[in-house]
């Protein structure tokens, strides 16, 4: 077996008129940890959503542990073992912190189909301890997701994914609206992924933190990759080049 | 434990000061409401609204009036309990009340009885096979009516994508529409005693309130509650957490139908009768009874709870009108005011809770 997480061959999205995924080919090996950077529109988030499953794609085949995937819904690309915290974050503004970390996975005391009871004690420590080892900080657990603030909602958002053990990480700008102590938190997370040898998939626009974190960039510009650099080969200023279509790599001449 | 659910961050945290049950705000309307009635009364008429008054009964509250509230608000309250899930979930049910008068109807027509006083039922709808059927035939006819009305809201809301709104709006309009057509307009009576023993006395009450008890525990205890919630408050959070949002939501209206013909079975076998009116507006009553208990026509916020207690109030204030000697019209010029005033607090119960954010 090959050592490839994840492969997309021609990936490709189209809304209506409009060409959001353009012919992707993207690889991620084993342990490896990859950002993707590219301007507002770019089409990063559309790349994540059709690759769990949220949307379904145009065109195009995506290999997840070199088994071709077709996945239905957000619900089997989770279960496929893919961890996602997306840009939107995905949380249910009137339920509260264990509520949302376990929201469609939740532990159960009593089967009984759709009217099985919840575990709450259950969900509640296994909650805390979440918490716990990732270090967000969170006054009152019990609180609804609407009375806290931007930074706490992402916190929770990214505990969901670092909860469950994945096969696949992937996070869509996770620390977009933290502070100072908050971003460093996440990204001692993303580090704790990358020594258990977890595949992260990161999308950000923040240079230095792309710099710190991963071994690879890959740039997108209006649907399609035009970079694909190894962190030890390239710098900022290259990196700023490619995302505002200054420079293209010539195996990607044709996304110019 | 209860120190480390609460240590984590900087901030200071008091546990004993948890946020209130936001149920206590409506029970102390019904509780100002109940006051109110009190005071008008004696202001008036020197009579008590709550208090018995006459010296030949030997109780403290005026049970007769009481029962009558009671009584009064269980059949549409029954319907409340499904409607509050359907807003819940960030729907709508215009639906109920026609499904009412359709499911008894029909329910109606397997529940009579062949001889009424030595005579053939006057009113037989089917042959002598249809006559002194047992009782759980009617019954389940009826539920089966409930679940296939609300099998249809839900499949065309999930599937179609039509708002719930008018999904329910078309089913109110073709079940009223059944309801007349399935006698040519006459009533339906004379059903056998063991059906009428459904909703005989007491018995809608005893009804409304196990079935608020049993969708209490659902709503809070299984995952059929934490989806309902869940999907009321962020329809793409749910799909994208892996909930089949669809199924989920044709489960939420075929309980909803169902509720429904509930009511439908009790109140025609309370009345001994099926009309093709039956029911009408019922559904606007359920939705401001879950309003004015605290569920949010936003959805993700509610509960039975504040349903049953919101049920109370408007059972105390059309009482309390009866109480005061207004006319029926007026009556039901403030039914309608209500209401409005139920989503104008609804409204400015968001427009708050945005601000606090
Ligand atoms: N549902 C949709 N319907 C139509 N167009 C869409 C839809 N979703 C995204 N798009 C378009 O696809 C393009 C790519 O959007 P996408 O959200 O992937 O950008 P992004 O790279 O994640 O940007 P950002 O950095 O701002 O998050 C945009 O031009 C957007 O307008
Ligand atoms: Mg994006």
């Amino acid at each position: 077996m090959s050592d490839i997480v994840l492969e997309t061959r021609d990936l490709t999205k189209h809304y209506g008129g409009v060409h959001a995924l353009e012919g992707v080919n993207f690889i991620l090996r084993k342990g490896e940890h990859v950002a993707i950077m590219g301007d507002n529109g770019a089409g990063k988030s559309t790349f994540v959503r059709q690759i769990t499953g949220v949307e379904q794609r145009t065109r195009g085949e995506i290999l997840f542990y070199g088994r071709p995937v077709n996945f239905a819904g957000p619900l089997e690309a989770r279960e496929a073992g893919i961890e996602t915290v997306f840009q939107t974050l995905a949380l249910a503004d009137h339920l509260d912190v264990a509520d949302n970390l376990f929201l469609g996975r939740e532990k159960l005391r009593l089967r009984l189909g759709p009217f099985s009871i919840l575990d709450y004690k259950g969900m509640r420590e296994a909650t805390l301890k979440a918490l716990q080892k990732t270090g967000v900080k969170i006054p009152n657990i019990h609180n609804t997701i609407e009375r806290m603030s931007g930074g706490q909602r992402q916190c929770v958002a990214i505990a969901r994914t670092a909860t469950f053990h994945s096969r696949l990480t992937i996070m869509d700008e996770p620390t977009a609206a933290l502070g100072v102590q908050e971003t460093a938190q996440v990204e001692n997370i993303i580090r704790n992924l990358k020594e258990q040898g977890e595949p992260l998939i990161l999308i950000s626009h923040n240079m230095r933190q792309v710099f710190d974190l991963v071994d690879r960039i890959v740039v997108f510009r209006r649907g399609r990759i035009c970079a694909n650099l190894r962190k030890e080969e390239t710098d900022g200023q290259e990196v700023v080049a490619y995302i505002t279509g200054a420079k293209t790599q010539p195996e990607y001449a044709d996304a110019a | 434990m209860a120190d480390a659910a609460h240590g984590l961050g900087g901030l200071k945290y008091d546990p004993k000061k948890r946020a209130k049950p936001p149920e206590l705000n409506v029970f102390i309307a019904l509780v100002v409401i109940v006051a109110a009635f009190e005071l008008l009364g004696w202001l008036l008429y020197r009579d008590s609204f709550l208090f018995n008054t006459r010296p030949n009964v030997d109780a403290i509250f005026n049970w007769a009036r009481l029962n009558i509230i009671i009584l009064q608000v269980s059949i549409v309250g029954i319907i409340a309990i499904g409607v509050t899930q359907v807003i819940i979930s960030g729907g709508i049910d215009l639906s109920s009340g026609s499904v009412v008068g359709a499911t008894a109807m029909i329910v109606m027509s397997f529940a009579q009885t062949a001889v009424v006083n030595g005579n053939p039922n006057p009113k037989a709808i089917f042959g002598e096979w249809a006559m002194d059927l047992p009782v759980i035939v009617p019954v389940l006819v009826g539920l089966g009516c409930g679940l296939v009305a609300g099998l249809i809201n839900g499949l065309l809301i999930a599937y179609t994508r039509i708002p719930p709104f008018i999904a329910t709006l078309g089913m109110m309009v073709s079940a009223r529409g059944l309801s007349k057509w399935w006698s040519n307009g006459n009533p339906i009576s004379f059903p056998t005693e063991s059906y009428a023993a459904i909703g005989k006395g007491m018995m809608p009450v005893v009804i409304f309130v196990c079935l608020a008890v049993l969708f209490h525990l659902i709503l809070r205890y299984t995952l059929y509650g934490k989806h309902t919630y869940a999907i009321g408050s962020n329809e793409d959070a749910a799909r994208m957490s892996g909930i089949n949002v669809a199924r989920h939501k044709v489960l939420i209206y075929a309980i909803a139908g169902m509720l429904a013909s509930v009511a439908a079975i009790v109140l025609s076998s309370k009345n001994l009768t099926a009309q093709a009116g039956m029911g009408v507006m019922y559904e606007l009553d359920a939705i401001a009874m879950s309003v004015i208990g605290g569920v949010s026509l936003a959805g993700g916020r509610g509960s039975i709870v504040g349903t049953v207690i919101g049920a109370l109030i408007f059972g105390v204030i059309i009482s309390g009108f009866t109480f005061l000697k207004l006319d029926a019209y007026y009556q039901e010029m403030v039914k309608g005011a209500i209401i409005v005033g139920a989503v104008v607090l609804d409204q400015w119960r968001q427009r708050r809770m945005a601000s606090r954010m």
